[in-house]
């Protein structure tokens, strides 16, 4: 460990700059989630065929070849992103997409009725939305979203290939400058899976203020199902 | 914009052959997966005192650390215990090992959806503990979740670009390398991005229809 104790602080310093990375992405993620989930549910066509192009885009290929296509690709476009912005973007979406589904899924998830009722009550279709609609599907939202959140914060791993200074691009800059190799590693291993684990905790908070019976106890804290990852086909 | 259509068409048969190397890192490492996987189930699910915690720990630790880490820590740590490994042997191994911590869970589910009544017939006709798990429970709790696993042998296609990162040569690798060859990005990482959407797409529909199918 004492070869690598004077370089802690650099470490440290990337797991924020990773911290930072996934809470940004994640924020464009949600934009994107609502946007593009309730888009797909949108009655004009061309809107649910532009919100669905968007999703299976986006989920039919992987984060990294996304990040490089926006970081080596788009200045052909005349478009020369900093890399931190290529990263954020590149998250956003990747997340954006498989989030938006789970926005889409929640809301079909809210009894028909419902929408009926708000209807029959003459709200406007924003009110319905959200007064009625969504107050029911964001709980139901909230696991899911954890999951993407664990997904993000591993796949901002990636942002150190386009140059961005997170823990892994450190890592590796210690890991050239001191050869302890394994240590390193396995350090930052252990400060991922730290992360991860906060970032489950966090969801499960909140999923436990949104249920109506739930009180944050310990015992139902500590059940943590985030780490499980979102499902593929979710 | 300037896209080459002449400077594309040229590219593509490398690219192709990349694809090749991505869809062999997927089937390897699938197969890796799935049976280390099973392995894992069967172990935490036996509640062996130890052995099923210690198991247990290291699939969440697995799933809840990044797989370009792993594949960093294993491309740099075999090397220094003497283990030289070429990148593609140890990309399999870290997208596979990766994989089976998913997988395992995949087949958790399965196993606790065999009804105990199945178990306790096991019992009765006081089945060996062997045949038990392959005449019993596994034949049902297997069928159950292929649409799971192949689902996740998909998302294993996609996430195999991860390993361009420990110099594996394969289809981002190479769009990567033509890139850097020509200093044009824009055809070969657009073909490569395509190319991946048409294997995933169709291969994620036709999961779905399966889906369908064995739940009816």
């Amino acid at each position: 460990m004492s070869a690598i104790e004077p370089f802690l602080p650099f470490l440290l310093r990337g797991a924020l700059v990773t911290l930072q990375v996934t809470l940004l992405g994640l924020a464009l993620a949600l934009v994107v989630a609502f946007v593009a989930g309730l888009g797909r549910l949108s009655s004009r066509r061309p809107l649910r065929w532009l919100a669905g192009g968007f999703i299976e885009v986006f989920r039919g290929t992987s984060v990294v070849v996304q990040l490089f296509w926006f970081f080596f690709a788009l200045p052909f476009f005349g478009l020369q992103l900093q890399p931190l912005v290529a990263a954020v973007l590149a998250l956003g979406l990747n997340g954006g997409a498989y989030a938006a589904e789970v926005v889409r899924g929640a809301v079909l998830a809210v009894p028909r009725g419902q929408g009926e009722a708000a209807t029959a009550l003459n709200m406007s279709g924003y009110t319905r939305l959200r007064r009625v609609i969504l107050p029911q599907a964001l709980p139901l939202m909230l696991p899911p979203f954890g999951n993407i959140s664990v997904d993000l914060l591993k796949a901002s791993a990636l942002v150190s290939l386009v140059t961005v200074s997170d823990l892994t691009f450190r890592a590796q800059t210690v890991r050239s400058s001191t050869g302890e190799t394994a240590l390193v590693f396995a350090l930052i291993l252990v400060i991922y899976f730290v992360l991860a684990l906060a970032l489950a905790l966090a969801f499960r908070m909140l999923e436990l203020r949104a249920r109506s019976d739930g009180r944050p106890t310990l015992a139902r804290l500590f059940r943590l199902d985030a780490l499980a990852g979102r499902s593929p086909s979710a | 914009m300037n896209w080459d259509w002449a400077f594309a068409w040229e590219i593509i048969p490398r690219l192709l052959d990349g694809l090749v190397v991505t869809v062999e890192i997927t089937l390897a490492g699938s197969v890796i997966a799935m049976v280390l996987g099973l392995v894992i189930a069967i172990v935490r699910f036996s509640k062996v005192p130890v052995l099923s915690q210690v198991v247990g720990g290291l699939v969440q630790f697995i799933r809840g650390t990044p797989l370009l880490v792993q594949a960093f820590f294993l491309f740099y740590v075999f090397p220094s215990y003497g283990l030289t490994l070429p990148a593609l042997t140890t990309g399999i191994l870290a997208i596979g090992i990766h994989y089976s911590a998913y997988a395992a869970e995949v087949y958790r589910g399965g196993i606790e959806s065999v009804p105990r009544g199945q178990w306790e017939a096991a019992t009765a006709l006081s089945l060996s503990v062997r045949r038990r798990w392959t005449g019993v429970v596994l034949p049902q709790a297997i069928r159950a979740v292929i649409p799971s696993l192949g689902n996740y042998v998909i998302a294993m296609f996609k996430d195999s670009a991860i390993l361009a990162a420990i110099t594996v040569v394969e289809l981002l690798n190479t769009a990567q390398a033509i890139g850097s060859d020509s200093y044009r990005y824009i055809e070969p990482l657009t073909l490569a991005g395509l190319l991946y959407l048409l294997v995933s797409y169709p291969a994620a529909r036709l999961i779905r229809g399966l889906e369908h199918r064995l739940a009816t």
